[in-house]
């Protein structure tokens, strides 16, 4: 029975948590979808009582916008890389972790670490490590006085240093120190997730492999891997909205230039691109981009359930 | 006879040769182990190394693996230099209010998903999962129009309030309020106890540890936080701590160049009192994080 007296009281509890609710997020979905189909809006001038007419105006101009389809090729492509990557890695770390016993809590505890640091400061830790140290402005006669701990690194087994995010560096060698950095923020939480997915397999399982002579890779591949596939599933989906929404990695290594000093936005992203278009009071271009977004991480989201549907048992 | 003895020994060769095997691959396996966990380490060695060294010294092309003469100074430079005394102020200050009144809202709003009868409980509480999907830069857009016309810009509310109501932190607890047994709260009415005593002498005890989570994400949360920060609050008084270090320039007065050693050293003073908290809580950052699959 549901009681009057009872329904007041629930309310009362729920109340300060709906009306927050109510402004910071009910509202902000429908006027955020009213302003990516008002033509052109911005909020100056909507103050100032201009109105605007209904259309898809915003978002042909944003994919039209050659920024835009930059930030987007960015944005796919360190998903593309860092996802397989880092989950693959996470889950050679994670068998092995579980096949050992001394200094097992020791190693998992180092491999959280990244985990627990801000992104921008550690990010921060990453530019130095790959920077040219010395008065590399791109000049013709720089002189480099030295070359950074991971150019000292390859010079010292024969290899000759890189520009990786100084004036006059490659797109491919401002990727890869993304990649880099990326996969190592990534990794604690995906083998925290795997190596709790190992461990709550039902050792009997393996016992049955055993009695039956069965080899080391086909236990992996015919026990482990399924067995662990819900887990694999949920870091691969977490993994790829996480990389869609990737900005403060960027920001933390190459500032809010989004690129090297001589190629600044060169390694913009979507949400970098949103609120590029907010900072310069474009709301409706902002908002479109943001459903365009959201868009592709609900496509995404329903591609990998799709696929886990089918590979994945529970 | 003479079988016997022969089967015998094949099977102690074998048994050895399969002892061998494991040992090496036990071996191969803490050597890409360790190797790996060096990896991980180097960033915040490199951190610490670097801090301590003079600028001279940083910017040898033979690097040194440990500082010839430690700069403690630096720490102190670089405190002074990025004002980090009024950061670290700004963002405790933000973080602690947050997290308790986001505590109180989520505990009451929990209680009553969890505990009480209304019309439409399910259909709300699906409708609040959903809002989860939606990216946060969605509602970043028509939020910061929001506080603007509030008049919020460039204060400690606009840092607090759009953000104390977090979905996830709900579901949590609604599930482990979910988990005690209603028996206790019926009897718990018998005598006539009101919800808010019961609350506090039941569930809340019983929920400690999803709450100790929910704090230290919470915290993490505040400490972390640079986009929203850097959009609404951008001045002096208000500025949070990450927004503060990469918004700093440490430059070296003779050579005009980045002194790197001062950065670094300030990014170690952010870093570290991360760590503290997890070497002291690592067992409830682990299990919340492990949940939730957000970072901060």
């Amino acid at each position: 029975m549901v009681d009057s007296k009872h329904q007041w009281k629930a309310w009362l509890y729920l109340s300060p948590a709906i009306v927050l609710l109510l402004i910071f997020t009910v509202w902000p979905i429908i006027n955020t979808i009213r302003m990516a189909f008002l033509e052109g809006y911005d909020s100056l001038s909507a103050v100032n009582g201009t109105t605007f007419s209904f259309g898809f105006g915003n978002f042909i101009k944003v994919v039209q916008y050659k920024q835009f389809l930059t930030c987007l090729k960015n944005t796919a492509l360190l998903c593309v890389t860092t996802v397989p990557i880092s989950t693959l890695l996470a889950l050679l770390i994670a068998v092995c972790l579980n096949a050992i016993k001394p200094l097992q809590k020791l190693l998992q505890t180092i491999f959280f670490l990244p985990y627990v640091t801000n992104s921008i400061a550690i990010g921060m830790v990453f530019a130095a490590m790959f920077n040219i140290v010395g008065n590399a402005h791109g000049t013709e006669n720089e002189i480099i006085v030295t070359a950074g701990i991971i150019n000292n690194v390859i010079e010292f087994f024969g290899g000759t240093h890189i520009n990786w995010i100084n004036a006059g560096s490659t797109y491919w060698a401002n990727m890869t120190v993304m990649i880099v950095y990326i996969v190592w923020n990534a990794l604690p939480f995906k083998i925290l997730v795997l190596l709790g997915g190992l461990q709550s397999i039902n050792k009997q399982y393996y016992d049955a492999a055993k009695v039956d002579g069965t080899s080391r890779r086909r236990v992996f591949t015919r026990i482990t891997v399924p067995l662990l596939s819900p887990m694999l599933a949920y870091v691969v989906i977490t993994g790829f909205i996480g990389g869609f929404k990737e900005y403060t990695s960027i920001v933390g290594i190459f500032d809010e230039t989004m690129g090297p000093p001589d190629d600044k936005g060169r390694l913009n992203t979507m949400v970098g691109f949103i609120y590029d278009a907010l900072e310069t009071s474009k709301q409706g271009r902002a908002s479109a981009a943001a459903l365009i977004l959201f868009g592709i991480i609900l496509v995404i989201t329903l591609i990998n359930l799709q696929v886990s549907k089918k590979k994945v048992h529970y | 006879m003479a079988d016997v003895i022969m089967h015998e020994r094949n099977i102690q060769l074998v048994s050895a040769r399969q002892r061998i095997m494991k040992i090496a691959v036990l071996v191969a396996l803490y050597i890409f182990l360790i190797a790996m966990a060096i990896t991980v380490l180097f960033p915040f060695y490199w951190m610490i190394n670097s801090s301590l060294k003079t600028l001279e010294e940083y910017r040898l092309s033979i690097p040194t693996f440990w500082p010839r003469q430690v700069m403690l100074s630096n720490y102190v430079d670089a405190f002074n230099t990025a004002n980090l005394g009024r950061l670290f102020l700004n963002t405790m200050y933000v973080g602690i209010v947050s997290t308790l009144l986001s505590l109180v809202i989520t505990v009451l709003c929990a209680f009553a998903f969890a505990r009480l009868e209304f019309k439409g409980k399910n259909t709300l509480f699906a409708a609040l999962l959903a809002t989860m999907m939606i990216p946060g830069e969605l509602f970043t857009i028509t939020n910061y129009q929001t506080v603007n016309s509030f008049g919020w810009m460039n204060t400690y509310t606009v840092l607090i309030v759009p953000f104390l109501v977090s979905v996830f932190y709900i579901y949590l607890l609604r599930q482990n309020f979910m988990q005690i047994p209603n028996e206790l709260y019926l009897a718990a009415k018998v005598d006539g106890t009101s919800d808010i005593k019961y609350l506090w002498k039941v569930m809340i005890p019983l929920a400690l540890p999803t709450l100790i989570s929910i704090t230290i994400l919470k915290m993490m949360g505040a400490w972390n936080s640079y986009i929203w920060p850097r959009l609404v609050a951008n001045d002096d008084a208000h500025k949070l701590i990450t927004n503060g270090l990469r918004g700093a320039s440490f430059m070296d007065t003779t050579t005009n160049e980045p002194h790197i050693p001062q950065q670094m050293a300030a990014v170690a003073l952010v870093s570290i009192p991360l760590f503290l908290v997890f070497i002291f809580l690592r067992k409830y950052i682990m299990k919340g994080v492990s949940r939730s699959g957000i970072k901060g």
